[in-house]
């Protein structure tokens, strides 16, 4: 990312998400703060001038595919990589020299990483016999962080006895029951089959508001990071591509890998005819877009437009474009369409069935509202 | 008719291979047999035709104060060894997995090398380096042979259970507040165990079977159980050898099997249900 991003990013401390207001007063002192940092591994830089300020109490995602530094990051606060420049504050204290096992905060693995010869009671009360917490204390926190994961009684059980979804619930308990001041997840669904993954959603990000905790989950998983998360931080090969809540990176990708990353969205490429709002597709159709600013005449643009915006048939309005049913799959309630419409571009189209299902072959009508699309410029990035 | 022929062919590679195995395993173990047999065996002499059975042998054996005295001297110095090697061989494992620093490759091959050399040569070799600073052979000198010998042994064993402990739980004491010591001896050493426990066991065999390297290193008038036997045989091939080798056998296959045994039922039960890990 260039640095004009990168600086408007830090200085306001995002004041996206939904407790916005609420939360506004505390903005001074971020749970946790990212200046500058910088993180290489010899001459490989993983992790380039990234900042960001993350509001107590607020479920945060990393997300991006895998390589994009996410997991890195997670680890730098946790103290398991070192950073090679910048700082890094929890709670307005800087913790760059603060050794891991002094930093206070909590870690979920995507292995568990249950302690294999240990039960699930000396498991979760490792970390309060280490704060010098008295017995009959750690029993008691013990119980209730197990009853919060809804495991309970399971004190005496071997990690080897538990299912998957059990053991990171266990794993979920021994990163909160010394209440730390962020919880750190790092892929803890990964591991887990699909209907434990959602099940366990649900769980952490309830977990996450009865204690309150700040919590960073890193994700290469989209339905994750939109479902789960206050803010989101779209990463790309080391840098941070947007920052926003759920519906803004989804709704407004600031950059063509946001919009793709995201949901898959549909990029059409082509050229801004009259100086107005039109824009001629390389299919040779042209389509009217809503944009702010005047456009100039023969820029290349690439218009983003989500599978959902579209809308099937006849009585279609704005922007109509025709073309033929490549290939058609029936999902109950919508159905998928890829859409030939010339000119070698293919389209994504997700729509509620009215009527009957097209066929392969079949010529289809469509449009979508110039409002709901996003106008990228040539780099790729946003025109507001 | 190929298909027949082929089966025939089969057959008989299978006769063959079946055959040589045998012909192996009697090379191998024939010989033990036959000094566990003679050890009981009434005769004056140390050879076949048995004429009866007798515990004469090891009657004489337990009378004869010179090999009790290099029983206990072998006993002593695996001991020793067993319990240095692993100490010194498991921090090194523990070094060699978990850190990167210069020269660690010239110290993971230098650490194996004395298993490479033969024995003969290192038995020289420390001599005359003894000899050469004018030191007198001491039990010291033959105990730290001995370590150096075992010494490989324990660092590969170690290092590959090594290994196989994912960092994430060191990670995770870490993470919980326990220091990096706290956290190898809570965590990583009672994982490594089987290692510990295993290591310990072959150097203390490695160490208690030690015959050529021995005979070069020991102090003037002692002993070990090895070169205990080779001086007796020097004299005559008496039964009580016999006997005497059936105790050698019963210590240095007997420790490690009960040992292992008992490994086996300490681990079985958290070996279950650890998940896999994704590599990023």
């Amino acid at each position: 990312m260039p640095d004009s991003q990168g600086t408007t990013l830090h200085p306001r401390p995002v004041l996206a998400g939904a407790a916005g207001a609420s939360a506004a007063a505390e903005a001074d002192s971020p749970a946790v703060e990212f200046r500058d940092i910088d993180i290489a591994y010899g001459k490989f830089v993983a992790v380039r001038d990234f900042s960001l300020s993350i509001r107590k109490g607020s479920f945060v995602t990393l997300l991006g595919p895998s390589g994009c530094g996410k997991t890195t990051i997670l680890r730098s606060i946790a103290g398991l990589v070192d950073i090679s420049d910048g700082q890094i504050m929890i709670d307005g204290r800087r913790v760059d020299d603060i050794p891991i096992y002094k930093r206070n905060i909590g870690l979920v693995f995507q292995s568990y990483a249950l302690f294999p010869h240990k039960n699930v009671f000396d498991n979760v009360a490792f970390g309060l016999k280490y704060r010098n917490v008295p017995k009959p204390e750690i029993t008691r926190k013990v119980g209730k962080a197990l009853e919060m994961v809804r495991l309970p009684g399971s004190e005496k059980k071997l990690p080897s006895q538990l299912s998957g979804g059990q053991q990171q619930r266990i794993a979920l308990a021994r990163a909160i029951v010394f209440e730390p001041q962020v919880l750190l997840l790092d892929e803890p669904l990964s591991a887990l089959d699909a209907n434990m993954r959602e099940e366990m959603r649900v769980e952490i990000k309830k977990i996450q508001k009865e204690t309150g905790i700040t919590a960073i989950f890193v994700t290469h998983d989209q339905e994750e990071a939109l479902s789960m998360s206050d803010r989101i931080v779209v990463m790309n090969a080391g840098a941070v591509e947007q920052i926003g809540t759920p519906q803004e990176v989804y709704d407004t990708p600031a950059t063509a890998f946001v919009a793709d990353f995201l949901g898959k969205a549909n990029m059409l490429a082509g050229t801004v005819s009259r100086s107005g709002q039109a824009v001629v597709l390389a299919s040779s159709q042209t389509i009217t877009v809503a944009c702010s600013r005047p456009l100039a005449e023969g820029s290349k643009v690439t218009v983003v437009v989500r599978p959902q915006k579209f809308s099937v048939g006849a009585a279609v309005s704005a922007n109509r474009l025709s073309g033929r049913v490549v290939s058609a799959s029936y999902l109950g309630g919508s159905a998928i369409y890829d859409i030939d419409i010339g000119g070698k571009t293919n389209l994504r189209v997700n729509a509620p069935i009215t009527g009957r299902v097209l066929r392969e072959g079949e010529a289809i009508d469509l449009g979508f509202d110039p409002e709901g699309c996003v106008l990228l410029d040539e780099d790729g990035r946003r025109i507001s | 008719m190929s298909g027949t022929r082929r089966k025939q062919e089969g057959r008989w590679a299978w006769r063959l291979t079946g055959f040589v195995t045998v012909c192996v395993y009697i090379f191998m173990f024939a010989p033990i047999v036959a000094t566990v047999i003679l050890s009981f065996n009434a005769s004056m002499f140390g050879g076949f035709p048995m004429t009866g059975f007798s515990l004469q042998w090891y009657g004489k054996l337990m009378a004869n104060e010179a090999v009790l005295a290099a029983f206990r001297t072998s006993l002593w110095i695996a001991l020793v060894t067993a319990l240095v090697t692993t100490a010194i061989g498991v921090t090194t494992a523990f070094a060699l997995v978990r850190f990167e620093f210069r020269g660690k490759q010239a110290l993971s091959t230098l650490v194996i090398l004395p298993a490479l050399v033969p024995e003969t040569i290192l038995g020289v070799g420390l001599l005359v380096l003894i000899k050469a600073v004018d030191q007198p052979r001491t039990m010291l000198l033959l105990v730290l042979g001995h370590i150096l010998l075992a010494m490989p042994y324990v660092v590969l064993i170690a290092q590959a259970r090594m290994i196989g402990i994912r960092r994430v739980y060191e990670e995770a004491a870490l993470s919980l507040g326990a220091s990096r010591v706290s956290s190898f001896r809570e965590i990583t050493l009672p994982l490594l165990i089987p290692a510990v426990v295993g290591g310990a066991l072959l150097a203390f065999t490695i160490s208690f079977d030690n015959t050529s390297a021995s005979l070069f290193w020991r102090p003037a008038g002692v002993e070990t159980m090895p070169t205990q036997i080779l001086s007796m045989l020097k004299i005559s091939i008496s039964p009580e050898i016999n006997a005497l080798g059936t105790v050698m056998i019963l210590v240095t296959v007997g420790i490690p099997l009960i040992g292992g045994l008992i490994l086996q039922s300490l681990t079985k039960l958290r070996r279950r249900g650890e998940p896999k890990e994704d590599t990023q």
